[in-house]
Protein backbone atom coordinates (compact mmCIF):
# COMPACT_ATOMS: atom_id res chain seq x y z
CA UNK A 1 0.00 0.00 0.00
CA UNK A 2 1.44 3.61 -1.23
CA UNK A 3 -0.28 5.51 1.49
CA UNK A 4 1.33 8.77 0.16
CA UNK A 5 -0.30 7.98 -3.36
CA UNK A 6 -3.50 7.23 -1.80
CA UNK A 7 -3.41 10.44 -0.03
CA UNK A 8 -2.31 12.44 -2.77
CA UNK A 9 -5.19 11.18 -4.87
CA UNK A 10 -8.03 12.00 -2.12
CA UNK A 11 -6.55 15.47 -1.89
CA UNK A 12 -7.16 15.78 -5.91
CA UNK A 13 -10.32 13.60 -5.63
CA UNK A 14 -12.00 15.66 -3.21
CA UNK A 15 -11.27 18.81 -5.17
CA UNK A 16 -14.01 17.41 -7.81
CA UNK A 17 -16.49 16.18 -5.02
CA UNK A 18 -18.57 20.10 -5.08
CA UNK A 19 -19.23 19.49 -8.80
CA UNK A 20 -20.24 15.98 -7.92
CA UNK A 21 -22.47 17.38 -5.48
CA UNK A 22 -23.66 20.13 -7.76
CA UNK A 23 -24.86 18.10 -10.52
CA UNK A 24 -26.26 15.58 -8.16
CA UNK A 25 -28.40 18.45 -6.27
CA UNK A 26 -29.44 20.34 -9.83
CA UNK A 27 -30.65 17.27 -11.23
CA UNK A 28 -32.59 16.04 -8.22
CA UNK A 29 -34.01 19.39 -7.49
CA UNK A 30 -34.89 20.31 -11.12
CA UNK A 31 -35.86 15.79 -11.35
CA UNK A 32 -38.34 16.44 -8.91
CA UNK A 33 -40.16 19.46 -9.76
CA UNK A 34 -40.55 17.67 -13.29
CA UNK A 35 -41.21 14.02 -11.96
CA UNK A 36 -43.97 16.33 -9.79
CA UNK A 37 -45.53 17.46 -12.83
CA UNK A 38 -45.44 13.99 -14.43
CA UNK A 39 -47.14 12.21 -11.44
CA UNK A 40 -49.91 14.59 -11.76
CA UNK A 41 -50.40 14.22 -15.42
CA UNK A 42 -50.76 10.39 -15.12
CA UNK A 43 -52.67 11.26 -11.82
CA UNK A 44 -54.91 14.01 -13.32
CA UNK A 45 -57.57 11.68 -15.70
CA UNK A 46 -56.75 13.62 -18.53
CA UNK A 47 -56.14 11.33 -21.19
CA UNK A 48 -53.90 13.14 -23.45
CA UNK A 49 -51.57 14.06 -20.41
CA UNK A 50 -52.07 10.74 -19.10
CA UNK A 51 -50.39 9.09 -22.48
CA UNK A 52 -48.00 11.90 -22.39
CA UNK A 53 -46.09 11.12 -19.00
CA UNK A 54 -46.74 7.97 -19.63
CA UNK A 55 -44.82 7.95 -23.16
CA UNK A 56 -41.83 10.24 -21.68
CA UNK A 57 -41.74 7.24 -18.68
CA UNK A 58 -41.42 4.71 -20.97
CA UNK A 59 -38.89 6.29 -23.23
CA UNK A 60 -36.25 7.49 -20.05
CA UNK A 61 -36.25 5.00 -18.18
CA UNK A 62 -35.77 2.50 -20.66
CA UNK A 63 -32.94 3.68 -22.83
CA UNK A 64 -29.83 4.04 -20.47
CA UNK A 65 -28.39 7.21 -19.03
CA UNK A 66 -25.20 6.93 -21.25
CA UNK A 67 -27.06 6.49 -24.29
CA UNK A 68 -29.10 9.83 -23.35
CA UNK A 69 -26.04 11.90 -22.21
CA UNK A 70 -24.56 10.86 -26.04
CA UNK A 71 -27.69 12.14 -27.77
CA UNK A 72 -28.37 15.16 -25.76
CA UNK A 73 -24.57 16.47 -25.38
CA UNK A 74 -23.12 14.79 -29.36
CA UNK A 75 -26.91 14.31 -30.93
CA UNK A 76 -28.81 17.90 -30.55
CA UNK A 77 -25.63 19.51 -31.54
CA UNK A 78 -26.13 18.24 -35.04
CA UNK A 79 -29.11 20.01 -35.30
CA UNK A 80 -28.69 23.45 -37.40
CA UNK A 81 -31.94 24.10 -35.84
CA UNK A 82 -30.63 23.52 -32.20
CA UNK A 83 -27.20 25.64 -32.37
CA UNK A 84 -29.33 28.59 -34.15
CA UNK A 85 -32.05 28.35 -30.97
CA UNK A 86 -32.42 30.62 -27.92
CA UNK A 87 -31.42 27.34 -25.99
CA UNK A 88 -27.85 26.52 -27.81
CA UNK A 89 -25.86 28.44 -24.94
CA UNK A 90 -27.06 25.78 -22.84
CA UNK A 91 -26.61 22.76 -24.80
CA UNK A 92 -23.41 23.51 -26.19
CA UNK A 93 -22.03 23.76 -22.67
CA UNK A 94 -21.40 19.91 -21.38
CA UNK A 95 -22.02 20.91 -17.90
CA UNK A 96 -26.03 21.56 -18.18
CA UNK A 97 -26.17 18.93 -20.65
CA UNK A 98 -25.21 16.42 -18.28
CA UNK A 99 -27.43 18.17 -15.37
CA UNK A 100 -30.17 17.79 -18.19
CA UNK A 101 -29.64 14.39 -18.76
CA UNK A 102 -29.72 13.42 -15.38
CA UNK A 103 -32.73 15.45 -14.45
CA UNK A 104 -34.76 13.57 -17.66
CA UNK A 105 -33.57 11.01 -16.75
CA UNK A 106 -34.60 11.02 -13.02
CA UNK A 107 -37.71 12.51 -13.55
CA UNK A 108 -38.65 9.29 -15.54
CA UNK A 109 -38.09 6.98 -11.86
CA UNK A 110 -39.12 9.67 -9.54
CA UNK A 111 -42.31 10.30 -11.46
CA UNK A 112 -43.70 6.63 -10.85
CA UNK A 113 -42.18 6.97 -7.03
CA UNK A 114 -44.24 10.20 -6.64
CA UNK A 115 -47.34 8.66 -8.07
CA UNK A 116 -47.14 5.69 -5.32
CA UNK A 117 -46.76 8.06 -2.44
CA UNK A 118 -49.78 9.86 -4.16
CA UNK A 119 -52.12 6.88 -4.73
CA UNK A 120 -50.81 5.71 -0.59
CA UNK A 121 -52.54 8.70 0.73
CA UNK A 122 -56.18 7.92 2.08
CA UNK A 123 -58.91 9.34 0.51
CA UNK A 124 -60.99 9.97 3.52
CA UNK A 125 -58.55 12.60 4.69
CA UNK A 126 -58.36 14.27 1.18
CA UNK A 127 -62.47 14.15 1.26
CA UNK A 128 -62.16 15.44 4.96
CA UNK A 129 -60.43 18.45 3.48
CA UNK A 130 -62.55 18.74 0.91
CA UNK A 131 -65.57 18.91 3.35
CA UNK A 132 -64.25 21.75 5.31
CA UNK A 133 -63.76 24.47 2.23
CA UNK A 134 -60.13 23.98 1.45
CA UNK A 135 -59.45 24.62 -1.97
CA UNK A 136 -57.69 22.07 -4.22
CA UNK A 137 -54.51 23.59 -3.75
CA UNK A 138 -54.85 24.19 -0.52
CA UNK A 139 -55.76 20.44 0.05
CA UNK A 140 -52.74 19.42 -2.05
CA UNK A 141 -50.47 21.76 -0.24
CA UNK A 142 -51.57 21.34 2.97
CA UNK A 143 -52.39 17.22 3.33
CA UNK A 144 -51.69 15.14 0.05
CA UNK A 145 -48.11 16.26 -0.26
CA UNK A 146 -47.33 16.10 3.41
CA UNK A 147 -48.75 12.47 3.25
CA UNK A 148 -47.36 11.62 -0.27
CA UNK A 149 -43.96 12.59 0.46
CA UNK A 150 -43.22 10.70 3.53
CA UNK A 151 -44.63 7.86 1.91
CA UNK A 152 -42.73 7.91 -0.73
CA UNK A 153 -39.62 9.08 1.08
CA UNK A 154 -37.73 5.75 1.36
CA UNK A 155 -38.64 4.76 -2.50
CA UNK A 156 -37.35 8.25 -3.54
CA UNK A 157 -33.57 7.97 -1.63
CA UNK A 158 -32.85 5.35 -3.39
CA UNK A 159 -33.30 7.47 -6.67
CA UNK A 160 -31.18 10.18 -5.03
CA UNK A 161 -28.75 7.51 -4.23
CA UNK A 162 -28.62 6.21 -7.73
CA UNK A 163 -28.38 10.23 -9.15
CA UNK A 164 -25.01 10.56 -6.93
CA UNK A 165 -23.27 7.62 -8.47
CA UNK A 166 -24.91 8.42 -12.12
CA UNK A 167 -23.24 11.61 -11.90
CA UNK A 168 -19.89 9.67 -12.74
CA UNK A 169 -21.31 9.19 -16.53
CA UNK A 170 -20.79 12.94 -16.94
CA UNK A 171 -17.30 12.37 -16.97
CA UNK A 172 -17.76 10.78 -20.86
CA UNK A 173 -18.75 14.33 -21.77
CA UNK A 174 -15.48 16.21 -20.43
CA UNK A 175 -16.87 16.86 -17.41
CA UNK A 176 -14.17 16.67 -14.69
CA UNK A 177 -15.77 15.24 -11.55
CA UNK A 178 -14.81 12.90 -9.43
CA UNK A 179 -14.36 10.16 -11.95
CA UNK A 180 -13.81 12.16 -14.55
CA UNK A 181 -10.55 13.55 -12.50
CA UNK A 182 -10.07 9.82 -11.75
CA UNK A 183 -9.72 8.95 -15.17
CA UNK A 184 -7.67 11.70 -15.87
CA UNK A 185 -5.56 10.66 -12.71
CA UNK A 186 -5.05 6.85 -14.28
CA UNK A 187 -4.18 8.19 -17.51
CA UNK A 188 -1.29 9.72 -15.91
CA UNK A 189 -0.37 7.22 -13.28
CA UNK A 190 -1.22 3.87 -14.84
CA UNK A 191 -2.42 3.27 -11.06
CA UNK A 192 -6.25 2.24 -12.27
CA UNK A 193 -6.95 0.07 -8.92
CA UNK A 194 -5.70 2.77 -6.32
CA UNK A 195 -7.34 5.35 -7.90
CA UNK A 196 -10.57 4.05 -8.58
CA UNK A 197 -10.79 2.97 -4.87
CA UNK A 198 -10.23 6.33 -3.68
CA UNK A 199 -13.30 7.42 -6.52
CA UNK A 200 -15.31 4.65 -4.88
CA UNK A 201 -14.99 5.43 -1.06
CA UNK A 202 -15.67 8.97 -1.81
CA UNK A 203 -19.00 8.17 -3.58
CA UNK A 204 -19.43 5.44 -0.28
CA UNK A 205 -19.13 8.72 2.27
CA UNK A 206 -21.07 10.98 0.03
CA UNK A 207 -24.21 8.34 -0.44
CA UNK A 208 -23.38 7.71 3.70
CA UNK A 209 -24.46 11.24 4.78
CA UNK A 210 -27.02 11.52 2.00
CA UNK A 211 -28.56 8.28 3.73
CA UNK A 212 -28.39 9.69 7.11
CA UNK A 213 -29.86 13.18 6.37
CA UNK A 214 -33.02 11.09 4.44
CA UNK A 215 -32.93 8.98 7.49
CA UNK A 216 -33.38 12.17 9.66
CA UNK A 217 -35.96 13.70 7.71
CA UNK A 218 -37.83 10.45 7.55
CA UNK A 219 -37.86 10.67 11.27
CA UNK A 220 -38.81 13.91 11.65
CA UNK A 221 -41.55 13.29 9.05
CA UNK A 222 -43.31 10.77 11.30
CA UNK A 223 -44.08 11.24 14.96
CA UNK A 224 -47.68 10.12 14.07
CA UNK A 225 -46.08 6.36 13.40
CA UNK A 226 -43.92 6.49 16.56
CA UNK A 227 -45.69 5.97 20.00
CA UNK A 228 -45.95 9.07 21.99
CA UNK A 229 -43.55 9.56 24.75
CA UNK A 230 -46.02 9.52 27.32
CA UNK A 231 -47.54 5.81 26.36
CA UNK A 232 -43.72 4.76 26.53
CA UNK A 233 -43.18 5.91 29.71
CA UNK A 234 -46.18 3.67 30.53
CA UNK A 235 -44.37 0.80 31.04
CA UNK A 236 -41.45 1.80 33.01
CA UNK A 237 -43.67 3.10 35.73
CA UNK A 238 -45.32 0.03 36.19
CA UNK A 239 -42.09 -2.12 36.14
CA UNK A 240 -40.87 0.09 39.21
CA UNK B 1 -92.14 21.49 18.18
CA UNK B 2 -94.15 24.72 16.37
CA UNK B 3 -90.98 27.07 16.91
CA UNK B 4 -89.44 24.68 14.81
CA UNK B 5 -91.82 24.51 12.38
CA UNK B 6 -92.25 27.91 11.45
CA UNK B 7 -88.28 28.63 11.66
CA UNK B 8 -85.94 29.38 8.92
CA UNK B 9 -84.44 26.60 6.58
CA UNK B 10 -81.06 25.99 7.19
CA UNK B 11 -80.54 23.13 4.41
CA UNK B 12 -83.19 22.43 1.02
CA UNK B 13 -82.82 19.12 -0.91
CA UNK B 14 -85.43 19.03 -3.74
CA UNK B 15 -85.95 16.55 -6.30
CA UNK B 16 -82.27 15.11 -5.35
CA UNK B 17 -81.31 12.27 -8.06
CA UNK B 18 -78.15 10.42 -8.30
CA UNK B 19 -77.15 7.04 -9.68
CA UNK B 20 -73.76 5.20 -9.55
CA UNK B 21 -73.83 3.37 -13.32
CA UNK B 22 -76.83 1.78 -13.64
CA UNK B 23 -77.76 1.71 -10.30
CA UNK B 24 -80.09 4.51 -8.86
CA UNK B 25 -79.20 5.34 -5.50
CA UNK B 26 -81.41 7.94 -4.95
CA UNK B 27 -84.42 8.70 -6.28
CA UNK B 28 -85.81 11.91 -6.08
CA UNK B 29 -85.23 12.95 -1.93
CA UNK B 30 -87.47 16.11 -0.90
CA UNK B 31 -86.15 17.06 2.69
CA UNK B 32 -86.33 20.87 4.15
CA UNK B 33 -84.04 21.22 7.69
CA UNK B 34 -84.73 23.76 9.75
CA UNK B 35 -82.80 25.66 12.32
CA UNK B 36 -82.27 23.96 15.28
CA UNK B 37 -84.06 20.48 14.25
CA UNK B 38 -82.12 17.77 14.35
CA UNK B 39 -83.21 15.12 11.62
CA UNK B 40 -82.04 11.36 12.10
CA UNK B 41 -81.62 9.30 8.88
CA UNK B 42 -82.42 5.93 8.94
CA UNK B 43 -82.44 2.70 6.68
CA UNK B 44 -81.10 -0.35 5.88
CA UNK B 45 -77.67 -0.40 4.10
CA UNK B 46 -77.96 0.73 0.50
CA UNK B 47 -80.64 2.92 1.36
CA UNK B 48 -78.97 6.06 -0.51
CA UNK B 49 -79.01 7.70 3.45
CA UNK B 50 -75.48 8.25 3.42
CA UNK B 51 -75.09 9.29 -0.42
CA UNK B 52 -77.88 12.22 0.02
CA UNK B 53 -75.87 13.56 3.01
CA UNK B 54 -72.70 13.41 1.26
CA UNK B 55 -74.66 15.32 -1.99
CA UNK B 56 -75.48 18.23 0.44
CA UNK B 57 -72.00 19.08 0.86
CA UNK B 58 -71.17 18.19 -2.68
CA UNK B 59 -68.67 15.27 -1.84
CA UNK B 60 -70.81 13.18 -4.29
CA UNK B 61 -72.56 15.66 -7.38
CA UNK B 62 -76.09 14.98 -7.83
CA UNK B 63 -77.62 13.93 -11.08
CA UNK B 64 -80.66 16.32 -10.60
CA UNK B 65 -81.95 18.52 -7.90
CA UNK B 66 -80.94 21.87 -5.81
CA UNK B 67 -79.26 21.87 -2.50
CA UNK B 68 -80.06 24.88 -1.05
CA UNK B 69 -77.89 25.99 2.48
CA UNK B 70 -78.37 28.99 4.12
CA UNK B 71 -80.53 30.24 0.90
CA UNK B 72 -77.94 29.85 -1.27
CA UNK B 73 -78.49 27.13 -4.13
CA UNK B 74 -75.78 24.94 -4.95
CA UNK B 75 -74.83 26.05 -8.93
CA UNK B 76 -74.53 23.00 -10.93
CA UNK B 77 -73.92 22.96 -14.69
CA UNK B 78 -74.69 20.24 -17.04
CA UNK B 79 -71.86 17.25 -17.96
CA UNK B 80 -71.82 14.03 -20.03
CA UNK B 81 -73.84 11.11 -19.91
CA UNK B 82 -76.48 12.95 -18.22
CA UNK B 83 -74.46 14.14 -15.02
CA UNK B 84 -73.91 17.18 -13.56
CA UNK B 85 -70.71 19.04 -12.12
CA UNK B 86 -69.89 21.76 -9.94
CA UNK B 87 -69.80 25.16 -11.84
CA UNK B 88 -68.44 27.19 -8.92
CA UNK B 89 -65.83 25.64 -7.25
CA UNK B 90 -65.63 29.03 -4.85
CA UNK B 91 -69.22 28.77 -3.91
CA UNK B 92 -68.85 25.20 -3.03
CA UNK B 93 -65.50 25.44 -1.11
CA UNK B 94 -67.75 28.35 0.82
CA UNK B 95 -70.67 26.72 1.60
CA UNK B 96 -68.84 23.58 2.41
CA UNK B 97 -67.11 25.67 5.33
CA UNK B 98 -70.21 26.32 6.52
CA UNK B 99 -71.31 22.26 7.10
CA UNK B 100 -69.57 20.61 9.33
CA UNK B 101 -68.99 17.05 8.60
CA UNK B 102 -68.26 13.82 10.59
CA UNK B 103 -67.45 10.80 8.96
CA UNK B 104 -68.01 7.22 9.67
CA UNK B 105 -64.26 6.23 9.67
CA UNK B 106 -62.86 9.78 11.33
CA UNK B 107 -60.81 11.16 8.68
CA UNK B 108 -58.84 12.70 10.93
CA UNK B 109 -55.34 13.81 9.42
CA UNK B 110 -52.70 11.46 10.65
CA UNK B 111 -49.90 13.50 10.09
CA UNK B 112 -51.33 15.69 12.38
CA UNK B 113 -52.13 16.38 16.06
CA UNK B 114 -55.58 16.78 17.50
CA UNK B 115 -54.93 20.24 17.76
CA UNK B 116 -53.38 20.86 14.64
CA UNK B 117 -56.23 18.95 12.94
CA UNK B 118 -58.81 21.30 14.61
CA UNK B 119 -57.04 24.42 14.02
CA UNK B 120 -56.19 23.49 10.01
CA UNK B 121 -59.02 24.97 8.52
CA UNK B 122 -59.97 27.79 10.65
CA UNK B 123 -56.60 29.15 10.59
CA UNK B 124 -56.44 28.36 6.36
CA UNK B 125 -59.60 28.22 4.97
CA UNK B 126 -61.09 31.22 7.00
CA UNK B 127 -58.05 32.71 7.52
CA UNK B 128 -58.74 33.52 11.56
CA UNK B 129 -55.81 34.55 13.96
CA UNK B 130 -54.10 31.76 15.57
CA UNK B 131 -54.40 32.80 18.55
CA UNK B 132 -57.81 33.02 18.54
CA UNK B 133 -58.07 29.52 16.78
CA UNK B 134 -56.18 27.54 19.41
CA UNK B 135 -58.10 29.12 22.41
CA UNK B 136 -61.61 27.67 20.52
CA UNK B 137 -59.62 24.68 19.68
CA UNK B 138 -58.95 24.20 23.31
CA UNK B 139 -62.62 25.02 24.59
CA UNK B 140 -63.61 22.54 22.14
CA UNK B 141 -61.51 19.78 22.88
CA UNK B 142 -62.42 20.41 26.51
CA UNK B 143 -66.11 20.06 25.33
CA UNK B 144 -65.70 16.67 24.06
CA UNK B 145 -64.27 15.42 27.07
CA UNK B 146 -60.31 15.17 24.85
CA UNK B 147 -58.73 18.49 26.47
CA UNK B 148 -55.24 16.03 27.34
CA UNK B 149 -54.91 14.50 24.12
CA UNK B 150 -54.37 17.48 22.28
CA UNK B 151 -50.88 16.84 21.22
CA UNK B 152 -51.63 13.14 20.03
CA UNK B 153 -51.66 12.05 16.53
CA UNK B 154 -54.76 10.10 15.80
CA UNK B 155 -53.13 6.61 15.38
CA UNK B 156 -52.05 7.24 19.38
CA UNK B 157 -56.35 7.62 20.11
CA UNK B 158 -59.01 5.50 20.70
CA UNK B 159 -61.49 6.01 18.29
CA UNK B 160 -64.01 7.16 20.54
CA UNK B 161 -61.38 9.54 21.25
CA UNK B 162 -60.77 10.11 17.14
CA UNK B 163 -64.81 10.65 16.50
CA UNK B 164 -64.81 13.30 19.14
CA UNK B 165 -61.60 14.82 18.17
CA UNK B 166 -63.28 14.62 14.47
CA UNK B 167 -66.65 16.39 15.95
CA UNK B 168 -64.14 19.16 17.14
CA UNK B 169 -62.65 19.64 13.84
CA UNK B 170 -65.75 20.19 12.65
CA UNK B 171 -67.16 22.78 14.95
CA UNK B 172 -63.95 24.14 15.18
CA UNK B 173 -65.59 26.11 11.38
CA UNK B 174 -68.47 27.70 13.21
CA UNK B 175 -70.84 25.87 10.90
CA UNK B 176 -74.64 26.25 10.30
CA UNK B 177 -75.02 22.59 10.46
CA UNK B 178 -73.51 19.27 11.38
CA UNK B 179 -73.42 16.29 8.81
CA UNK B 180 -73.17 13.11 10.54
CA UNK B 181 -71.91 10.20 8.36
CA UNK B 182 -72.83 7.13 10.67
CA UNK B 183 -70.82 8.48 13.02
CA UNK B 184 -70.88 5.51 15.74
CA UNK B 185 -70.23 2.64 13.04
CA UNK B 186 -67.05 2.38 12.64
CA UNK B 187 -66.53 1.95 16.91
CA UNK B 188 -66.87 -0.92 19.74
CA UNK B 189 -69.81 -1.09 21.13
CA UNK B 190 -68.34 0.38 24.40
CA UNK B 191 -67.46 3.85 22.93
CA UNK B 192 -70.22 4.60 21.30
CA UNK B 193 -71.66 6.01 24.30
CA UNK B 194 -68.99 8.79 24.44
CA UNK B 195 -69.80 9.96 20.83
CA UNK B 196 -73.34 9.82 21.30
CA UNK B 197 -73.41 12.12 24.29
CA UNK B 198 -71.20 14.24 23.00
CA UNK B 199 -73.79 14.68 20.01
CA UNK B 200 -76.71 15.09 22.48
CA UNK B 201 -75.27 18.03 24.27
CA UNK B 202 -74.84 19.20 20.52
CA UNK B 203 -78.63 18.55 20.42
CA UNK B 204 -79.40 20.10 23.50
CA UNK B 205 -77.50 23.25 22.75
CA UNK B 206 -79.80 23.79 19.42
CA UNK B 207 -77.55 23.08 16.92
CA UNK B 208 -78.73 22.19 13.79
CA UNK B 209 -77.99 18.35 12.70
CA UNK B 210 -78.80 16.15 10.37
CA UNK B 211 -77.74 12.25 11.36
CA UNK B 212 -77.12 8.96 9.42
CA UNK B 213 -77.44 6.49 11.93
CA UNK B 214 -78.28 2.63 13.05
CA UNK B 215 -78.30 4.14 16.78
CA UNK B 216 -82.17 3.76 17.30
CA UNK B 217 -81.67 5.08 21.12
CA UNK B 218 -80.95 8.61 19.59
CA UNK B 219 -83.35 8.63 16.61
CA UNK B 220 -86.21 7.99 19.36
CA UNK B 221 -85.06 10.08 21.94
CA UNK B 222 -82.37 13.19 20.28
CA UNK B 223 -83.61 14.16 17.05
CA UNK B 224 -86.53 16.17 16.45
CA UNK B 225 -87.75 14.33 13.28
CA UNK B 226 -87.08 11.18 11.77
CA UNK B 227 -86.99 10.21 8.11
CA UNK B 228 -86.64 6.71 6.71
CA UNK B 229 -85.09 5.78 3.65
CA UNK B 230 -85.72 2.96 1.37
CA UNK B 231 -84.43 2.47 -2.17
CA UNK B 232 -83.58 5.53 -2.71
CA UNK B 233 -86.56 7.41 -2.09
CA UNK B 234 -88.30 9.12 1.80
CA UNK B 235 -90.76 6.28 2.85
CA UNK B 236 -92.15 7.62 6.21
CA UNK B 237 -90.74 10.43 8.47
CA UNK B 238 -92.20 12.52 11.05
CA UNK B 239 -91.52 13.10 14.75
CA UNK B 240 -89.83 10.27 16.39
CA UNK B 241 -92.59 9.33 19.02
CA UNK B 242 -94.95 9.21 16.52
CA UNK B 243 -92.77 6.79 13.99
CA UNK B 244 -91.67 4.33 16.60
CA UNK B 245 -94.85 3.92 18.98
CA UNK B 246 -97.20 4.27 15.37
CA UNK B 247 -94.96 3.11 12.57
CA UNK B 248 -97.19 4.25 9.31
CA UNK B 249 -95.58 2.39 6.97
CA UNK B 250 -95.16 -1.60 7.17
CA UNK B 251 -91.13 -1.23 6.22
CA UNK B 252 -90.62 0.90 8.84
CA UNK B 253 -92.41 -0.99 11.19
CA UNK B 254 -90.16 -4.09 10.13
CA UNK B 255 -87.09 -2.10 10.22
CA UNK B 256 -87.40 -0.65 13.75
CA UNK B 257 -88.30 -4.66 14.63
CA UNK B 258 -85.57 -6.33 13.76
Amino acid sequence: MDLPFLYETFLTLISAVPLTLQLAASAIILGAVLALGLALCRLSGILPLDWLARAYIFVFRGTPLLVQIFLIYYGLGQFREVRQSMFWFVLRDPYWCAVIALMLNTASYSAEIIRGGLLAVPHGQIEAARACGMSRLLVFRRITMPLAIRQALPGYSNEMISMVKATSLASVITIMEVTGVAAKLISETYRAVEVFMVAGAIYLAINFILTRFVAIAEYQMSPHLRQPASLRDVPAAEAR
Amino acid sequence: MTSKQSAAAAITVRGLRKSFGPVEVLKGIDLTAREGEVISILGSSGSGKSTMLRCINMLETPDAGDITVADETIRLRPAARGKMRIADRKQVARIRSQLGMVFQSFNLWSHKTVLENIIEAPLHVQKRPRAECIDEAEALLAKVGIAEKRHHYPAHLSGGQQQRAAIARALAMRPKVMLFDEPTSALDPELVGEVLRVMRSLADEGRTMLVVTHEMGFARDVSSRVVFLHQGAIEEEGLPQDMFTNPQSDRFRKFISN
